[in-house]
């Protein structure tokens, strides 16, 4: 590969990975998160690991399987819940700008569209979370400024190059071979959102270049945060 | 990364063990468990098509991903040249056809470094005479391609090989739905959730333009 696509290695220096696929570091997980003073999001994240404690305790004893797989499951169900609340941030905003009814014609149906993949993502990761035994992070109120058709399409290409890199960004963290394959599915739809809407906005359908770049978690909320309300 | 990624024996998909089971227990595990964990949700047909992928190992899976962009980068960087492409289309070939070589290129290094030797680039032959084809073709290659990734992925065991592949089949649904929209019809084929490809799907699809 070229030095362009090492500069991020998802395999890597991940110590948040470490510390989520390794049980026993999960309260020094749950510490460093605190002290890093992930604002709003810490809370989801802990409380995707507190109730994905039970079960671990309940897989490793009724299937028989290690410690280590109960707690990568965990790791897949933190990782889901923040790929829930982005897709929550999305959902809300095609929401309120297909309300607003800036657009016109064949861009108002894709903006329609987008909106209603958007809601489908949240409805598949929602059931996603229950089914691994966890709790879906509660829906964060957004707050977007909704101006003109321009500003909200420059604003939508922002988001969503956002969302599919971080979605590249946990690809490689993902334990669970159906997580990864539906969060695949969805990156790449999230991908295809960001390129038609840099076509409206005439900018770069690929402004990483030929290799996509990941972002990390945390990149990603601060990013995010301005969309809280 | 650790050196085991990079160990070529890791590529071997027998004996590997996953928390304890082997992967070939964990991924059935998975399949079984597919079902339930989708329940209704639209997933499920993705998910058990993803599964079905497997068994081959990270090398060729790289190889095979390779072929597919021998294929794109040939259809834009030669046969792009000859079908007298104007203004956007001709725009798109120009630089979609310099990113898959760059693909060509990453994936030779990634798996000379996995200690295997790249696939030799075969012949192509591309049904397309003029733009309206040139793009209609450009369409199905690239869509084929995000759901060849797609499908592939999960298989993989070497995390390094994974978020490479993700590196570019995000670009590949860039292009897809470029293209698409140009053509139009709709960037979103699939809608929210991208089919993953099998290995035959693939090969029904892309197969008859590989000539030897």
């Amino acid at each position: 590969m070229s030095p362009e696509t090492q500069r991020e290695d998802p395999a890597g220096g991940g110590a948040l990975q470490r510390l989520v696929e390794d049980d026993v570091s999960r309260k020094r997980f749950l510490k460093a998160l605190g002290g890093a003073g992930a604002a709003s999001f810490g809370a989801f994240v802990l409380a995707a690991c507190g109730s994905s404690n039970s079960k671990t305790t309940a897989a490793s004893s009724a299937a028989a399987t290690t410690s280590k797989a109960g707690a990568a499951d965990s790791g897949d169900v933190a990782i889901l819940n923040y790929a829930l609340t982005l897709e929550y941030l999305e959902s809300e905003f095609y929401e309120k700008v297909v309300a607003a009814g800036l657009f016109k014609g064949n861009v108002a149906g894709l903006v329609k569209d987008f909106g209603e993949q958007e809601k489908t993502h949240v409805e598949a990761i929602e059931g996603a979370v229950r089914k691994l035994g966890g709790t879906p992070v509660s829906r964060p109120k957004g707050k977007f400024p909704i101006e003109s058709a321009n500003q909200v399409a420059e604003l939508a290409y922002t988001v969503e190059n956002l969302g599919a890199a971080a979605y590249l960004g946990q690809a490689a963290r993902i334990q669970n071979p159906e997580v990864l394959a539906s969060a695949l599915a969805i990156h790449s739809v999230e991908a295809r959102h960001a390129a038609t809407l840099g076509t409206l906005v005439k900018k770069s359908l690929t402004p990483d270049g030929a290799f996509a770049k990941p972002a990390e978690m945390s990149a990603v909320l601060t990013a995010v945060k301005p969309f809280l309300a | 990364m650790t050196t085991s990624d990079m160990d070529p024996e890791r590529a071997e998909p027998a004996a590997i063990e996953v928390g304890g089971m082997t992967r070939a227990a964990f991924l059935l595990r998975g399949a079984l468990a597919a079902g339930a964990l989708y329940g209704a949700g639209a997933v499920t047909p993705f998910v058990s098509g993803a599964l079905a992928q497997g068994g081959g190992g990270d090398l060729e899976v790289l190889d095979f991903a390779l072929t597919l962009e021998y294929l794109e980068s040939d259809f834009y960087n030669v046969k792009g040249r000859t079908v007298g492409l104007k203004g956007q289309a001709q725009a798109y070939a120009g630089m979609f056809g310099e990113q898959e070589a760059d693909h060509v290129n990453a994936l030779q290094a990634l798996i000379r470094q996995m200690g295997g030797r790249p696939a030799a680039k075969p012949t192509f032959a591309f049904p397309a005479s003029d733009e309206v084809s040139f793009l209609k073709l450009a369409s199905l290659l690239e869509n084929t391609g995000v759901g060849a990734y797609n499908g592939a992925a999960p298989s993989l065991h070497s995390k390094q090989v994974l978020a490479a592949a993700g590196e570019i089949v995000q670009i590949e649904a860039r292009h897809a739905a470029a293209i698409n929209l140009l053509i139009g019809e709709s960037p979103t084929p699939d809608q929210g959730f991208d089919r993953p490809l099998t290995k035959s799907q693939v090969l029904a699809k892309a197969g008859p333009l590989i000539k030897k």
